[in-house]
């Protein structure tokens, strides 16, 4: 498919970035793939220090730490300690400031539509990835739907390499795949289809989902030919 | 009704989360003799309920705790990895797509549609948020109780034998089984949309549509 190449290419280039630069050019690319307003990553940590990178108008960034817009916005609020994705309709824009905010977010053209994932990082690091729009729910919901699950992907992927970025970081446990999911993708490699290897490994073709999710998302993969191309060039899996 | 409640918010419902940890308590320390920590105050806690985890109760009329599992997702420190991961074969599952669900509980008087409402809103989670697999672990007698549900696991792995038996199981949700679960959980797929809703926020037109 298209679309899905373009977005491992995408994040293949990402997962090659050595600076926060790569990142601002991914949110670009992936704005650019999804034909949305806004892509952008924003961490806090606990000390509430805070960067972001992404596609909003760097006037509006500037407004936003300038106004203290951190301690305002519904969408913080809304994420912060959570891990469940979010639709911003869904969030409590009734006081004043929350209607203030977002009138002058929409004023520098953040959008009126929003979708955000939270991320909960090591040692309280939180950050949310954004994709932001304007449009009307109904078209807003045929969006998410159709790619909610990427989004969520995509936001773990940018977190993990902004963590890679963290001076003096310890590294992480390592996504090391396990026993089993290197068997599926061994299979899935050698060109086995999913009922013949759930067959060979003795496993229901569920159980087997579950370990290409999870293979996939160790690897950083938007599919599973995705995740078997790798798991090979990483040399994870021999055939 | 069911809540869907994170662990910061449980103080709104100090009598609901004080009877869960108690009902958890009841279950797993007193019926099943599984070797868990009870505190001075009769409460069944893990490392693992101070990571903020989203809990689905099933609050019942008198605002007591009916039922009651715990959400975490696989991306950080979870039950299934941590301490049972030779069920799965050795190594992790983790994907941000796969919650852990533990900690499965009812409570003693528990209604018999008390665990079925509890998968019903399992399946709200999923579809709400764009969960594909839950991964969770239960007690022996869980099974026979899934399977009543209509909702069986495919189980992984388990050890122990008796009422000592502990299994780790995945759950995903089809439509035709979520209507299935409603039906034995005497509810409306509408009334279930309606607690996740009052949950989460409505997913209805944007209330600054007026204003903007």
């Amino acid at each position: 498919m298209k679309t899905t190449s373009q977005l491992d290419q995408i994040l293949a280039t990402l997962e090659q970035a050595v600076a926060l630069e790569g990142l601002q050019t991914a949110t670009i690319a992936l704005r650019d793939h999804f034909g949305i307003d806004h892509i952008v990553y924003h961490w806090v940590d606990s000390a509430g220090d805070q960067y972001g990178c992404g596609t909003y108008d760097p006037a509006w960034a500037q407004r936003y730490i300038e106004q203290n817009y951190l301690r305002v916005d519904p969408v913080v609020a809304g994420c912060y300690q959570r891990f469940h994705p979010v639709d911003w309709k869904r969030l409590d824009w009734s006081s004043k400031a929350a209607r203030a905010f977002r009138a002058d977010a929409i004023e520098y053209g953040v959008g009126d539509q929003g979708f955000s994932v939270p991320i909960r990082g090591p040692n309280g690091q939180f950050a949310l990835f954004t994709a932001s729009h304007s449009c009307d729910d109904a078209e807003w919901d045929v969006f998410t739907e159709t790619h909610r699950r990427d989004l969520i992907l995509i936001a773990h992927y940018f977190n993990q390499k902004a963590l890679e970025f963290e001076p003096g970081r310890t590294p992480e446990q390592s996504q090391a795949l396990s026993p089993r999911e290197v068997d599926a993708m061994t299979l899935l490699a050698i060109g086995y289809s999913r009922a013949q290897v759930a067959e060979t490994l003795s496993i229901s073709e569920h159980t087997l989902r579950v370990y290409i999710e999870s293979a996939r998302f160790k690897l950083g993969a938007m599919n599973t030919t995705h995740a078997v191309a790798r798991a090979l060039s990483r040399g994870l899996i021999v055939v | 009704m069911l809540r869907y409640v994170y662990g910061d918010e449980l103080k709104n419902y100090p009598k609901l989360g004080q009877s869960m940890f108690q009902d958890r308590a009841d279950q797993f320390k007193i019926r099943l003799g599984w070797d868990v920590c009870v505190n001075e105050q009769g409460h069944e806690r893990d490392q693992y309920d101070d990571l903020n985890p989203l809990y689905v109760i099933w609050e019942e009329p008198d605002g007591r705790h009916g039922g009651s599992m715990r959400f975490l997702p696989t991306t950080g420190p979870a039950m299934v990895n941590e301490h049972f991961s030779h069920l799965l074969g050795g190594g992790t599952i983790s994907s941000p797509l796969i919650w852990e669900c533990t900690r499965f509980c009812l409570s003693r008087g528990a209604q018999p549609t008390v665990a079925a409402a509890l998968m019903l809103a399992g399946g709200e989670v999923m579809t709400g948020f764009g969960i594909r697999h839950f991964v969770g672990v239960f007690d022996a007698r869980m099974v026979r109780i899934y399977r009543m549900i209509g909702s069986s696991p495919d189980i992984v792995g388990a050890e122990g034998a008796g009422r000592d038996k502990i299994s780790v199981g995945l759950w995903e949700f089809t439509r035709e089984a979520k209507t299935k679960i409603a039906a034995r959980a005497g509810l409306s797929e509408d009334i279930s949309r309606l607690w996740f809703d009052r949950a989460f926020g409505p997913s209805g037109p944007h209330p600054m549509a007026l204003s903007a």
